[in-house]
Parts: C-alpha cells; sequence; structure tokens
C-alpha cells in the first residue's frame, strides 16, 4: 500500500493535506484498493461549509457506493472536475490526480486530531 | 462454503474472492472489473463458472418431459442443438433460467447454482414420464471461453474446428487433450464457447488455455464475477433474482419469445390468464445521462414525483459508457424515449428510458 508521508488520515481512510492556507483531501490507496473500480464520484457544490466527520461525497465502485467524511471542517473553494470524465484516476493516483476537495479550515486545530501517515499505515495495515 | 478446483489459482492471482450462491468465486482479478469487461468485448476472456449445474435427462419419454417442463420449442431440437429456456411453477413466474443442450442420447441442461436443488426437486415432483434425472453438477466442471477471438483460440486448441460450430450448437471435442461436450453459447454478448468437461482436469484446461493465449498472441485473461455480470447486462441477458425471478413473470420482462404457446408447458395456463388480464409491470432499460449509479432497488419515479417501479439491476456499464438500470415499472413507462427519474440515495436524478439492450450480442449481428 503506497501512504503520503505528508499527508494526514482520517480512520476512514480520508487523507488531507496542507496547500498553502488550504487542504485538499482524497482517498487513501488501500481505500481505492479495498473499493477496485471507481466509476463516479459525487462532490458536493463549491462554497458549501461542512463540519469535520460530515460527509463531503460518495464515491460508488462497481459493487458498492460509498460516503466520503470531512477529515477537518471547512469550506469547499474546489473540486476535482477532471474526475466525471476519469474517475479512475481515483485508483491510479489517489494521492495526485485522484485528488477531490480544496477547503479552507475553519478550525485548523483539527489537523492534530487526524492520524499521522504511520499511525494510518498500522491502521490499515490490520484491515 | 464450497470452492472450485480453481480456488487457490484464484487466490493465487490476487483475486477478491467472495460469496456467490454458495460458492467462493472470484468477484475482480487485480486487473479490476472494468478492464476485464473490456478484454472480453475486445480479445477473450476465461470464465470459472463452475458454480452452474448441469442436469442429465434422459429415457424413452426424455423429449416429451423437456418440453412440458420447458417453455421453449422443444419439438424440433436435433442433437447438437442448444437453447434458451424458462422453468416456470404453476403460478407462472420463474423458478430458474436454463440452457437446453440436445446431446445424442440425452438432454443436458445447464442450470444456476443458486437455483439447482430446486430445479431438481421440480423435476422429480413433475417427473409423470417416468425419466431419468441426473445431477453431474459436482462430477461436471464448467468453463467459458468468450470473446470476438475465443473462437480463433479453440480452433487452434481443439482437435476439432469450433467455426464449424453454428451459433446456438455443441459438439464433443478435445481441448488440449481434455474431453469436452463444447457448446457454442455463452452470457456475454461475446461469441465463444462453454467447455464442460471432468472436473480433475480443471486446472490443467483453464492454466492451459491462458498459456496457449500467451503463445499464440492471443490476448486471453481471467475475468471475475463482476465483469460477467456487467457483460450480461450489457448484453440485454437475464440474472435470475433481477430481471426474472418467482416473484416477476415471464411476459413482465419480455421473455414471451422464450415461451412456445403452441405446446403445453408448466405455467402455461397462468401466463395465458395473464396475457388476457394484462400485465402491470413492463421491464424497461433507464439511463442517468449526467451520471450516477442506479442500483437495484432504487425508486423510479414519474417526472411529476409519482413512484412507478423500482430498479431490479444497475451499473455502470463500459462498453457502452452509459449508466443504466433496467427496472420493472409502470407498463405506461415501459418504452424508450420517455423521461423518468431514479432516486439515488434520497435525491432524484433526472433519468430516461432506452432501448435495450445497450449492446448488441455478437449473435444478433
Amino acid at each position: 500500500m503506497n501512504i503520503d508521508k505528508n499527508a494526514r488520515y482520517n480512520v476512514s481512510h480520508e487523507w488531507a493535506r496542507k496547500d498553502g492556507a488550504e487542504l485538499v483531501t482524497g482517498i487513501s490507496d488501500h481505500a481505492q484498493h479495498a473499493l477496485g473500480d471507481i466509476v463516479y464520484v459525487e462532490l458536493p457544490a463549491v462554497g458549501k461549509a461542512l463540519k469535520k466527520g460530515e460527509t463531503f461525497g460518495v464515491v460508488e465502485s462497481v459493487k458498492a457506493a460509498s460516503d466520503m467524511y470531512m477529515p477537518m471542517s471547512g469550506t469547499i473553494t474546489a473540486v476535482n472536475d477532471a474526475l466525471s470524465a476519469d474517475p479512475a484516476l481515483v485508483n491510479r493516483e489517489p494521492y495526485a490526480g485522484g485528488w477531490m476537495i480544496k477547503y479552507t479550515p475553519s478550525n485548523p486545530a483539527e489537523w492534530d486530531q487526524l492520524l499521522d501517515s504511520a499511525a494510518y499505515e498500522a491502521q490499515a495495515a490490520k484491515e | 462454503m464450497n470452492r472450485t478446483r480453481l480456488y487457490d489459482w484464484h487466490v493465487a492471482a490476487g483475486a477478491k474472492m467472495a460469496p456467490f450462491a454458495g460458492y467462493e468465486m472470484p468477484i475482480t482479478y487485480p486487473l479490476g472489473a472494468v478492464e476485464e469487461h473490456l478484454v472480453t468485448r475486445r480479445s477473450v476472456g476465461l470464465f470459472d463458472i463452475d458454480h452452474m449445474g448441469q442436469i442429465e435427462v434422459k429415457g424413452p419419454k426424455a423429449d416429451a418431459f423437456v418440453a412440458r417442463m420447458a417453455t421453449a420449442k422443444i419439438d424440433d431440437m436435433k442433437d447438437g442443438d442448444a437453447r434458451y429456456s424458462l422453468l416456470l411453477n404453476d403460478r407462472g413466474t420463474v423458478i430458474d433460467d436454463l440452457f437446453i443442450y440436445k446431446i445424442p442420447g440425452s438432454w443436458w441442461i445447464v442450470v444456476n447454482a443458486s437455483n439447482r436443488l430446486e430445479d431438481l426437486a421440480w423435476f422429480n415432483a413433475h417427473n409423470d414420464e417416468g425419466v431419468s434425472i441426473v445431477d453431474h453438477s459436482d462430477e461436471t466442471y464448467m468453463i467459458a471461453v468468450q470473446g470476438p477471438r475465443a473462437i480463433e483460440l479453440m480452433d487452434l486448441v481443439a482437435d476439432a474446428k469450433i467455426s464449424d460450430y453454428p451459433r446456438f450448437s455443441s459438439g464433443r471435442a478435445k481441448v488440449l487433450g481434455v474431453p469436452c461436450l463444447v457448446g457454442r453459447t455463452g452470457y456475454t454478448g461475446e461469441d465463444g464457447v462453454e467447455l464442460f468437461f471432468p472436473a480433475e482436469d480443471a486446472v490443467k484446461l483453464w492454466t492451459g488455455l491462458l498459456a496457449e493465449g500467451e503463445r499464440r498472441g492471443i490476448e486471453t485473461k481471467a475475468i471475475g464475477l463482476a465483469a460477467r455480470d456487467s457483460l450480461r447486462f450489457e448484453a440485454g441477458m437475464p440474472l435470475h433474482g433481477h430481471e426474472i425471478s418467482q416473484d416477476i413473470y415471464p411476459l413482465e420482462s419480455g421473455f414471451k419469445w422464450a415461451c412456445d404457446f403452441e405446446k403445453d408447458f408448466v405455467g402455461k395456463a397462468a401466463l395465458l390468464k395473464l396475457q388476457e388480464d394484462g400485465v402491470s409491470r413492463k421491464l424497461v432499460g433507464v439511463e442517468l445521462p449526467a451520471g450516477g449509479v442506479p442500483r437495484e432497488g432504487y425508486e423510479l419515479q414519474s417526472p411529476e414525483g409519482a413512484r412507478i417501479g423500482v430498479v431490479v439491476a444497475g451499473m455502470y456499464c463500459p462498453t457502452a459508457k452509459k449508466f443504466a438500470a433496467n427496472a420493472l415499472v409502470d407498463p405506461a413507462f415501459g418504452k424508450s424515449g420517455l423521461a423518468v427519474k431514479i432516486v439515488v440515495r434520497g435525491k432524484a436524478l433526472d433519468a430516461m428510458t432506452i432501448k435495450r439492450p445497450l449492446y448488441v450480442p455478437a449473435y444478433r449481428r
């Protein structure tokens, strides 16, 4: 499993990475592998304010739909439009081209509540 | 939980295994369900379908028994012919769908794994003709070889010219030295064969076909049940428990063509009455043009938001590149080109009824 060491993680397999004053979020390599081929991604409207733990979108694999949860609270500033034409980007590049949302954090202290990459790797390895 | 003789091969190949009809079956390989689907459409896919059941019927009155049990026209079938049929209960709903092969001296009936025991019980309970009914499922292995290059591959590995077999026929041939009943049939919408052979040769034939494909430059890959489902769905073929079931009349899901009303068969009286009364639902294809994955159980609505039916199967279709569903709906919505809605996780998305199938099967081209 690939881990982005610059990112922090939700127990539910979303990653968050700092990008200037903003945060970027997608799902982990472990998660995309467990889901299998991703055929559709539903993302929120830009401008939407979401709290940590709230659903920001849905990822649909061949066999199932899975909710995705905000690693931190914030207001959506951009979504990855490339995923509508090529949702398999999430499978191929979960930490790069397969990113899902950018948002400005409303409570930056929540960063410290996320799992660091070593803790996430240990958790994912147990699944 | 049963395991097929290829279980260890599937696990070693990195397949995701899951229970299906009492068997632990490969759902996808590391290639992924979408690419597995596309390989089958462009070259050759190999399917472990050992979970399918095989029932042999023979005896002096076997023709009469099969004709009475199956909905399909039977009396014109000659040795070597193969035909799709339904098996109905007295209410006229579908116990199972069958592929019936007339082979010299008997009838070879392929049934769904999940319905095998019920089919057998039904056959035995209706055996007025005193025929012999033998379940060969355990000692018979079944592999499907499907795709536009499948027949080319078969001609290279069999001791008979499989390309001379007409569609929907069968014959006996040795494939890589293994004695097989070879049916030019399948469940993908592609040309190809289904092989029936002694179970102990499963690994030999499976690995041999993959190796021969590679050696001959014919791309040949193992395909899991997820792609098998999307292939059959695109090609308009039903899956029992979805488009057909004991809760669905064949006249609702468009299978009148599989019923021979010129003869007597179990369930015919119920269908004749239904024809008089009219059906209350029809199977229709539905597309979500803006995306979203329609799944079984999702509600269909009229443009005004009234409930008009339910999705029985739905998915992303890799060849058609569409998000599509089959739905049982109010007959008023049972034709193509109508605006409807599908409720996807609480949101009513704009959808359109479409013509089925999304992918015209090879045998109809």
